[in-house]
């Protein structure tokens, strides 16, 4: 206590709290820390106390310290708890927050005269080293605290994170960084992500009270959507203070709140909170959560970090947790108190699901953490960062690889693969020198600089590292600015016509109409909504998780809840259970088409590498595959003939010519080429002034990449594709091994779906092939089309 | 073989999947849409750096074409250069590979709203703002109310299975042609430009095969 200045101690003693150790530790650093502590440990106070002693001290202007989240959420969050040992010691801190949904004003205000603490976000930052005067304003900066680091690891949005930090830490030397983390696998590893700190540890807090939540139905054959507990919850929620409820998908979200709110004749507060609701509509939500209003909130992982809303006793993951990672940050939610265990139930989607929730529990009590892999720093990224820069002024392309080789991530950067990118934002890296007259940055006096200065604006506009999906405004009609209640993806807006109804925040709305780039709709409760779809990706879960599924699976569910065994009892009836030392590979008829399943249980990625080369092999023997499901368990590939020899599929002396463009071909490639491209500056996703409509102006990513391969086939960007894709896909090295050492075939042809394989059936995120298979479904639509239409054909034969 | 063929208003055409149109009686080759040069003109004017092929993708497919027909006759029916300074900056292999395709045929460039209003080009060709045979349906880039023509401009694309296709719109009196060039985006039928002179009408989608859909 005695390291504190007279005035905090005070202020700690008038609430009753002794300073953690770890916040003094923190506070006596010199250097650089990573501070590793369980939600509710205290980590906020602890990074900022250094701060606010400093700052107390008075007599210093301008940015002292800079603070970055990875949600918008929890900055508003932050700047909430700042404000009370701000005001009750009487400090002079001006703490504002920076982040999309800051107000334009706002911002620009903040660009001439900004606060001694700012709370931001990594693409506000990035915004912000863009600026001329990012030399002037961040001069006088002397701490850097980064929060939730552990979710930046191994993702793009670390990457241009740490750029962004070496960049801060050139413009002022001696800069402190402080980050802020959940309990992690291996905190070195995440030390060297931040460039190098002293790891400090709190105390772990208690082992959370962890189970399945009791429910009066058993779960569904298949499903996604937890509502079949929907009383069940309500129950729970009725026994608990204020609960947390969270979801994969914000369309799951969307239909569980309706189904709650079903089941709430005591009329529970209960609110909704996504990504693609409104600003407004997450604001209300998040302070009504902080007054303590709300019994119980229903959301995605748009809440997953760790705002200290103190009162959550109880979160309900409905859906096995893809990674124990995620379950425990989730945990982590409940019972802030330190001093409590948190309190987390797990609710099965459907009979797999409850399988997956137990293997989940098994390994958190067994203390498994899955880490990410190691991975170096995206090129993409880099580009991207390379011309972010170049917008704030002329720069040394020396220095700057020095500069970009000090961050974790770019350590082993070489000094090629740096020239790569810089020509790539140069001149967009082409053998063919058909840009430079064009070319974006010019070297003029060994500086490197931006040829025209109104590129920076383009550039600035596609800043970050999210690549989302074309998203549709949706606006209550005659509700002008204050109508705005979220968005949703083009995709599924263009299936939408006048009178369609669909559900969002709750609300079933009526379509009225489109307007430029805005749906009008009015609210409509009674009609029967269509459901958005959120295109989400479902992470891989971790091979021991895996592993634990498929022993639980093997053992008929001996020892697990009625549900379950009965449902693998049916599947020993349909079919029969995977047995160790075998591949059971179902095949069975589905919806005209026909599907092949196989129970690896392999995990994701190889899974996906396996329905790579399993459905090249089956387009050549001529079956027309039209599409692959992987998950952990599974594989389920779906062809318009046939599989009747499903051996010979598995022949490692089948030929595998053509293999790469077969690649090349999938949705799988193309999605991660398009965000690579994207990232990288090559397709702009914003372009000023232009009315831009997602179906017409900006043409296909899959052009390019076609043009790519066939003609630059060593591009930057396809290296960069490849490398993006070893989250998806095994090396291709392993893929001899894979092949190798896959058990021999149980095969068993079905007559219908059968109970192990129902569940998966609807799964998202199917790879979509381009084979024969998917013109031939296409054509088969056609077809029926034109019969059903009436109008005659016009073909007539070329005979004269 | 993939072709569909056809009458329209007396004419008999025949759309092939690469999204040309042929007319074996006059031995003519239509294509729309070229926007040559288009990777260029992005440079230059959005600062965006494409892949610089566009160009060569585009005068392989129309050489394949070509190839495989042998017309004496070929109508590029409009916007076939992104603008007049793209026109001008064309590479030396690309100029070269179109004096070659021009070379020996009648070589008509219909003139679109992004091609230059200048003199015909120095590498062959002959600058026109329609074309028509005795009283076929005329040629000309954006469709006018009236009459029965051929045109492109529009840029169709139909959504099915998943997938956009690139796609012929017959209707009674209008042909429309879909974008040849390789950096064309598309736009959608349900789009409103679409409204009111199409339907009835048949799409005509260019996969391996041409497939035909209704449009009630």
């Amino acid at each position: 206590m005695s390291s504190l200045p007279a005035q905090f101690q005070a202020w700690f003693a008038a609430r009753g709290w002794q300073p953690h150790p770890h916040q003094i530790a923190l506070l006596q650093a010199r250097g650089d820390s990573l501070l590793i502590a369980p939600t509710g440990g205290g980590k906020t106070l602890a990074g900022f106390l250094p701060t606010l002693i400093d700052l107390a001290k008075g007599g210093m202007t301008g940015l002292h310290t800079l603070y970055v989240s990875p949600l918008k959420a929890l900055t508003a969050d932050i700047a909430r708890n700042l404000a009370t040992p701000i005001s009750e010691m009487g400090l002079a801190i001006r703490v504002e927050d920076r982040t999309g949904d800051t107000s334009a004003a706002k911002r620009s205000r903040q660009r001439v005269d900004p606060p001694q603490i700012l709370l931001t976000t990594p693409e506000s930052l990035a915004l912000m080293l863009s600026w001329p005067e990012a030399e002037k304003i961040f001069a006088g900066l002397k701490r850097v605290l980064l929060d939730e680091l552990h979710t930046m690891e191994e993702s793009r949005r670390g990457d241009l994170l740490m750029l962004g930090l070496a960049r801060l830490r050139h413009l002022a030397p001696g800069l402190q960084v402080t980050g802020l983390s959940a309990t992690v696998d291996d905190p070195e590893r995440l030390a060297a992500f931040m460039g190098g700190a002293e790891v400090l540890r709190a105390g772990g807090g208690l082992a959370p009270d962890l189970g399945l939540l009791p429910t009066t139905a058993p779960p569904p054959w298949a499903g996604a959507g937890g509502r079949y507990a929907a009383a069940d919850v309500i129950r729970a929620i009725t026994a608990a203070k204020s609960t947390l409820i969270f979801h994969h998908s914000r369309a799951q979200a969307e239909l569980f709140f309706q189904a709650l709110w079903l089941a709430n004749p005591a009329g529970l507060p209960i609110a909704l909170h996504h990504g693609s609701l409104s600003r407004e509509a997450r604001g209300r939500v998040e302070a009504a959560m902080a007054a303590g209003a709300l019994r119980a909130v229903v959301a995605t992982s748009s809440l997953d970090l760790g705002i200290d809303w103190g009162d959550v006793d109880l979160v309900i993951q409905v859906g096995s947790p893809r990674k124990i990672r995620q379950l425990v940050q989730r945990i982590g939610r409940s019972n802030h108190r330190y001093d409590s265990p948190s309190k987390a139930r797990l609710l099965p989607v459907n009979r797999f699901d409850v399988l997956e929730c137990l293997a989940a529990i098994e390994a958190l009590r067994a203390g498994e953490l899955d880490g990410p892999e190691r991975h170096p720093g995206a090129p993409e990224v880099l580009c991207q960062h390379i011309l972010n820069i170049a917008c704030a002024g002329p720069f040394s392309a020396d220095a700057l690889y020095d500069e970009v080789r000090s961050t974790g991530p770019y350590g082993a950067l070489t000094r090629a693969e740096f020239d790569d990118c810089l020509q790539f934002a140069a001149t967009g890296g082409y053998t063919l020198r058909a840009y430079d007259r064009w070319q974006r940055l010019m070297e003029r006096g060994g500086l490197w600089q931006l040829r025209d200065l109104r590129a920076a604006r383009v550039i600035r506009m596609n800043i970050g590292t999210i690549v989302q999906r074309e998203m549709v405004r949706v606006r209550r009609r005659g509700g002008g600015e204050g109508g705005l209640l979220g968005e949703i993806e083009e995709r599924f807006a263009a299936t939408l016509r006048p009178g369609d109804s669909f559900l969002l925040g709750g609300q079933v709305l009526r379509v009225d109409r489109f307007k430029e780039l805005t749906l009008e709709v009015t609210p409509r409760p009674k009609s029967a909504p269509k459901i958005p779809a959120f295109n989400g990706d479902a992470p891989g879960a971790s091979p021991e998780l895996s592993a634990r599924v498929a022993r639980l699976v093997r053992q008929g569910g001996a020892g697990l809840p009625a549900p379950v065994r009965d449902w693998l009892a049916l599947q020993t009836e349909r079919s029969r259970l995977p047995r160790e030392g075998r591949l059971l590979c179902e095949i069975f008829p589905h919806q005209g088409d026909y599907t092949l399943a196989l129970y690896p249980f392999a995990g994701k990625r190889a899974h996906q590498t396996l329905g790579l080369i399993l459905s090249h092999r089956m387009e050549v023997a001529g079956l027309a595959p039209l599409g692959f499901i992987a998950t952990d368990h599974a594989l389920l590939i779906r062809s318009a003939l046939e599989v009747t020899d499903p051996q010979r599929l598995f022949d490692p002396a089948t030929a595998t010519e053509g293999f790469e463009d077969w690649r090349a071909g999938t949705s799988l490639l193309k999605r991660v080429f398009r965000d690579v491209a994207t990232v990288a500056g090559l397709l702009q996703r914003q372009l000023p002034g232009a009315r831009k409509t997602g179906r017409q102006a900006s043409f296909s990513s899959d052009i390019i990449f076609e043009v790519l391969r066939r003609h630059e086939p060593e591009h930057l960007l396809l290296r960069a594709t490849e490398a993006e894709l070893r989250h998806s896909l095994l090396d291709l090295d392993r893929l001899g091994d894979l092949a190798r050492s896959l058990p021999k075939l149980d095969p068993v042809f079905a007559d219908r779906v059968t109970p192990l394989a129902a569940p998966l059936l609807l799964e998202m995120g199917r790879v979509r092939l381009a084979g024969a298979g998917q013109e031939l479904a296409a054509a088969r639509m056609a077809d029926a089309l034109m019969e059903q239409s009436g109008l005659s054909s016009l073909r007539e034969d070329a005979d004269g | 073989m993939g072709d569909f063929s056809f009458r329209f208003n007396g004419l008999r055409v025949i759309a092939r999947p690469s999204g040309a149109l042929w007319l074996p009686e006059s031995r003519s080759l239509t294509v729309s849409d070229l926007h040559l040069g288009r990777a260029t003109r992005m440079a230059r004017l959005r600062h965006q750096l494409l892949p610089p092929y566009e160009t060569a993708e585009t005068l392989r497919r129309l050489q394949a074409e070509i190839k495989a027909l042998n017309p004496a006759r070929v109508i590029s029916l409009g916007d076939s250069f992104d603008d007049s300074p793209a026109m001008a900056e064309l590479n030396p292999p690309d100029l070269a590979l179109l004096h070659d395709l021009i070379a020996g045929r009648d070589w008509i460039w219909i003139r679109g709203n992004h091609d230059p209003v200048a003199e015909n080009p120095p590498f062959g060709g002959r600058f026109c703002d329609d074309w028509q045979e005795g009283d076929s349906p005329v040629w000309r880039h954006i469709r006018l109310d009236g009459g029965a023509d051929i045109s492109g401009h529009l840029h169709p694309v139909v959504p099915l299975g998943g997938r956009r296709w690139r796609a012929f719109l017959v209707s009674r009196r209008h042909l429309i042609l879909p974008a040849f060039g390789a950096y064309t985006g598309g736009l959608e039928i349900s789009d409103p430009a679409f409204d009111g002179w199409l339907r009835p009408g048949h799409a005509l989608l260019c996969a391996s095969r041409i497939m035909e859909l209704p449009l009630p």
